[in-house]
């Protein structure tokens, strides 16, 4: 099916084209990546395909995606055209989707009109604002999609860290000499790993996932008491501190930890030092926003860890959780631990990473492509579009406004206090006696009045009233226990069998008059169409309700 | 036959009414307990006829065919649609059969009191029955068939205009004419003025001017009334129809029609209340017409509707585990039960957890969706009641809104000056994602704004519900 459309599409392009209507498609580039060692690539051949379907054509430099498992053939089954050189892909496409922070001679290639989407670090990289603002492109930077439920397809950020939470515990295991999960075998017993995740953002939390399913036992720290269900649903345990304070909401930072205070950071740190022999693995990810990364992991802790232990350090960027990290390396202490510094996780599993950016990128252009058809529209009255856009027609529009909606963090329950045992006997003594009182009051009314109608009204017609006053005592009795589902047809049987009036027709239709005869002739008539109408349309619809 | 006879006959029927009623507790129960109800109303009708008063008993048959074999035609070719009308027309059948055994109850006292002692004595039949009533007796039996009269007309007229209304050949609007309430409030007191008339005289003039006064209360009344709160109408006109009976069965001195009319008639009083509940409305409050004043400015709502096509939602339902479609209006008008049956099934052949969330107020009759959703073959165990499944949307990954509004509001609960504040209403937007599908971008039967279209996690899958949801229909592997 989607093949299909795809031909179709691809049909119309080429007969517009034959048809010499001056259309041209955008193009949307994508180079080769020139930092060191970046393996990932903004474009897959299933991207493309999308991408196609949004009205672009797309084009690519030869031997992008050569590292990330995608070769030039891949891309040109997919209809993406490839370009020898980068300097020709700049100049054709309009749009350009890359993954790293574009460096100088990349900027230089920017002209105006040109729209570039990709990581650009803008809080760091006024070098590379300025530029892109003379040149008068349009930069659209990953990093500052707004954390808001509606641009999660397009968070990057989190794409990326889900992966390298995923492989920090893969690096820890390639550098742990024992199982991860406890085995009795033959050969003796195997204890499991005791690993601790200090940070339950998106890596911490696709690390505990990942450590958990090898069989590990899993502990995990956050500043943030929130996240322990989050935690707790991933199966790992969450460390509580024996501390009282009130924790910033996570809300008022876009969902990301605030500095805690002195005071809290010292229980933290009581508390990990006491884990510290135990725990075999250590995987940090906490980061502030702009900030150097806090340090958690002290060297007094890595000197209590056993031989063997490994520390992955996710905040290695940043200066990293642990002081003894060394960025993009992996160092053994004197004691035997290992610590790994690596910052290019999201590199190290390029084509899994390619995917996930890709189609974060793809969904960022469906959102500037509102109505499919090759066209951008840069709407800056867009939350998500404005907050990503950091340089916009020959301006900086960076730092954005906050945004109008703030992300959502759950609201701290409401502790509704534990009732006593006693208490909880007076509140249904307190309810027993409230409806006993409704129930006596209803009683005593209802027995006043019907008294006081059989104080005027004769025999004959008490008679009867004790008939319908049991009638209707017995209808709400039984009402009651319907069915809700069954409403409908209670109301065609009720409607039936209050067809009863046919009775009194029955009965007078014999005495009397021409006019009487005629009156209850016609009230027999339609009470005959409701009986037989009521009860066979409840049939009918009885007949359809089917158990699974 | 002896007298003895059809009241054993009588007490059986009430019985088999009864437990015909009781057995609606469970719908495989139900199956059972028409049975009863059919077999209560032969009996009474046979016990009836070949008991004292019963005269001319061919032509009373030949009614009962006759009527029967339209009942029988109307009931098969009915849609399920169409049931709220139905329901409504009937209801208008029993009304005007009660205002007519009223009336000629009216003719025979007359003509039973205008015969000497004599020819009194040698009465039989209904007539009989009358002659031998004492000057006490026979008040209180005009009182009583006064009343069959009135609630019977109301019945009728109400029930005509609910059935014009639900089948759309009225104006679902509440029209009121120029003054409003106080023209219902003049009626029913000319016919309390009627009525203390009718009681010191007996004249057929004070009946005939307050049986006009009823029909106009029934229709004016229910003109003022809008169609999603139709619900309540119907289940109102069902009670009333029971009152009437019973009624008319005080002034024959029936038991069995006060027993039956006694049990209709609380059955529809406490489907009404159970309507009025879900709606957190009084019953006044609905019969008056209009949702209540408010007490301060809405909350404004901000952010924009976002729309999203078929793709866009058939990816999100093959990517869910857990689904939950809450049905309304909308879906009945579009007869998009079928597809949407559909729909379930292909998603429950994926071993995906599909379930449907009612609310007591969808529709325009209690249980209408059920009826509906059983049509098209929606095994019942998979559709819950409101109080069984609120609980379960937070863990649910899509929610599929199809014709429904109001009843999804989140302002019920989140903006205390809503005209619908407090209505109990289904959580939807707990789950991580909701699908609306609507026609346009128009509000709901009460007027108010639904904040839910403007939640983040919420997309409007715009277009007719049958014609969306047959596109989503392939779009499912």
């Amino acid at each position: 099916m989607l093949r299909l459309c795809c031909v179709l599409l691809g049909l119309t392009r080429r007969q517009n084209f034959d048809w010499g209507k001056e259309e041209k498609f955008v193009k949307i580039g994508v180079p080769k990546e020139l930092f060191e060692g970046e393996a990932r690539v903004a474009l897959t051949p299933d991207s493309a395909k999308q991408l196609q379907k949004l009205g672009y054509d797309c084009v690519i430099e030869t031997g992008a995606g050569t590292l990330a498992g995608f070769a030039d053939k891949d891309y040109k089954e997919a209809g993406v055209e490839v370009v020898k050189t980068a300097a020709a892909l700049w100049k054709a496409a309009e749009i350009v989707a890359k993954v790293r922070q574009p460096n100088e001679a990349e900027l230089k290639r920017l002209t105006k009109g040109k729209t570039l989407i990709s990581f650009f670090n803008p809080a760091a990289n006024d070098a590379g604002m300025e530029a892109a603002k003379a040149k008068g492109a349009n930069v659209i930077a990953m990093e500052m999609v707004p954390r808001i439920s509606r641009a999660q397809k397009m968070d990057a950020l989190s794409s990326m860290a889900n992966i390298a939470g995923y492989r920090a515990v893969i690096e820890a295991s390639n550098n742990f000499g024992r199982f991860f999960t406890g085995q009795i075998t033959a050969a003796g017993k195997v204890p499991p790993a005791k690993v601790l995740v200090v940070g339950a953002g998106v890596a911490g939390l696709a690390a505990i996932g990942t450590s958990t399913s090898l069989g590990a036992i899993t502990y995990a720290f956050d500043v943030r008491p929130e996240v322990a269900e989050q935690v707790e649903s991933m199966g790992a345990e969450f460390v509580y501190l024996d501390f009282e304070e009130e924790q910033a909401d996570g809300a008022a930072t876009g969902g990301y930890a605030a500095v805690s205070s002195p005071e809290f950071r010292e229980a933290q740190l009581a508390k990990f030092l006491e884990l510290a022999p135990e725990v075999d693995i250590v995987i940090t990810t906490a980061l502030i926003p702009n900030r150097e990364a806090p340090e958690l992991w002290t060297a007094e802790m890595v000197a209590a860890m056993k031989p063997g232990s490994v520390i992955v350090d996710l905040a290695a960027e940043k200066g990293g959780n642990c002081k003894l990290t060394v960025m993009d390396e992996k160092i053994v202490t004197e004691n035997g631990v290992t610590i790994v510094g690596y910052t290019d996780f999201p590199s190290r599993m390029a084509s899994q990473a390619s995917t996930l950016y890709s189609t974060n990128i793809r969904h960022m252009l469906t959102d500037l492509t509102p109505d499919k058809d090759g066209q951008i529209n840069h709407n800056m009255e867009d939350d998500v579009i404005r907050g990503a856009t950091v340089t916009f027609e020959g301006e900086i529009t960076f730092p954005p406004p906050p945004p109008k909606i703030k992300a959502i963090a759950a609201k701290p329950k409401e502790v509704v206090p534990e009732l006593t045992p006693e208490e909880k006997r007076a509140a249904e003594k307190a309810t027993f006696k409230a409806q006993t009182k409704q129930q006596v009051t209803l009683l005593a009314v209802g027995g006043a009045l019907l008294l006081a109608v059989g104080l005027v009204a004769p025999a004959s017609f008490m008679q009867h009233f004790i008939v319908f006053v049991l009638s209707v005592f017995i209808g709400f009795q039984v009402i009651w226990g319907v069915a809700h589902s069954l409403h409908t047809p209670l109301m065609a049987v009720t409607n039936a069998i209050s067809s009863i009036i046919i009775l009194g027709a029955l009965m007078q239709i014999g005495s009397g008059s021409f006019l009487v005869i005629l009156l209850a002739s016609v009230s027999v008539f339609m009470a005959g169409i409701n009986i037989f109408g009521g009860f066979l349309v409840t049939r009918r619809m009885l007949a359809m309700f089917q158990k699974s | 036959m002896e007298f003895g006879f059809t009241t054993a006959a009588y007490v059986v029927a009430a019985v088999l009414f009864i437990l015909s009623l009781g057995g609606l507790s469970g719908q495989e129960s139900a199956k059972r307990a028409v049975w009863y109800g059919i077999v209560g109303m032969a009996l009474a009708v046979f016990a009836t006829l070949v008991g004292p008063g019963a005269g001319l008993w061919f032509l009373s048959l030949v009614l009962i065919a006759g009527g029967g074999a339209i009942g029988y035609l109307v009931a098969t070719r009915v849609q399920m649609t169409e049931m709220p009308q139905l329901v409504a027309a009937m209801h208008s059948l029993v009304g005007l059969a009660a205002v007519f055994v009223g009336l000629i109850a009216h003719i025979e006292l007359g003509r039973v009191m205008g015969m000497d002692h004599a020819t009194r004595a040698t009465l039989d039949g209904f007539a009989g029955l009358l002659a031998h009533k004492s000057g006490v007796e026979i008040n209180i039996l005009r009182v009583e068939l006064f009343l069959g009269v009135f609630i019977g007309a109301v019945t009728f007229t109400g029930s005509v205009v609910a059935y014009g209304k639900l089948a759309g050949k009225l104006s679902s609007n509440a029209n009121k004419l120029p003054g409003g309430h106080m023209l219902n409030a003049g009626a029913a007191a000319l016919s309390v003025i009627c009525l203390i008339w009718y009681f010191n005289t007996g004249g057929f003039l004070p009946l005939f001017i307050m049986t006009l006064a009823a029909l106009f209360i029934g229709y004016h009344l229910i003109m003022g009334i809008g169609g999603a709160d139709m619900p309540v109408v119907v289940s109102m006109l069902n009670s009333y129809s029971g009152w009437a009976a019973a009624a008319i069965g005080f002034s024959l001195g029936n038991d069995l029609l006060i027993v039956v009319g006694a049990l209709v008639g609380s059955s529809g009083a406490i489907l009404s209340y159970i309507m009025c509940k879900a709606m957190n409305r009084s019953f006044v409050s609905v019969i008056l017409g209009g949702f209540g004043g408010t007490t301060g400015p809405q909350m404004e709502v901000e952010g924009e509707q976002i729309a999203i096509d078929a793709d866009g939602v058939a990816s999100a339902l093959n990517e869910a585990d857990s689904v939950i479609i809450v049905p309304g209006y909308g879906m009945a008008v579009a007869q998009a039960q079928a597809a949407v049956s559909e729909l379930t099934n292909k998603l429950r052949a994926k071993g995906k957890n599909v379930r449907f969330a009612i609310h007591p107020v969808a529709g325009r009759l209690p249980g209408h969706m059920n009826v509906l959703l059983a049509e098209a073959k929606v095994p019942y165990d998979i559709v819950m009641e409101m109080d069984e499944i609120n609980e379960d949307f937070p863990t649910t990954d899509v929610v599929i809104v199809i014709g429904s509004n109001d009843i999804v509001n989140p302002a019920a609960q989140e903006d205390p000056n809503s005209p619908i504040a407090g209505m109990p209403v289904l959580e939807v937007w707990k789950a991580k994602q909701v699908f609306v599908s609507k026609r346009g971008q128009g509000t709901g039967y009460s007027g108010i704004e639904n904040p839910l279209f403007y939640k983040e996690n919420t997309r409007m899958f715009y277009g007719d519900a049958k014609d969306s949801v047959n596109a989503l229909l392939p779009k499912i592997d």
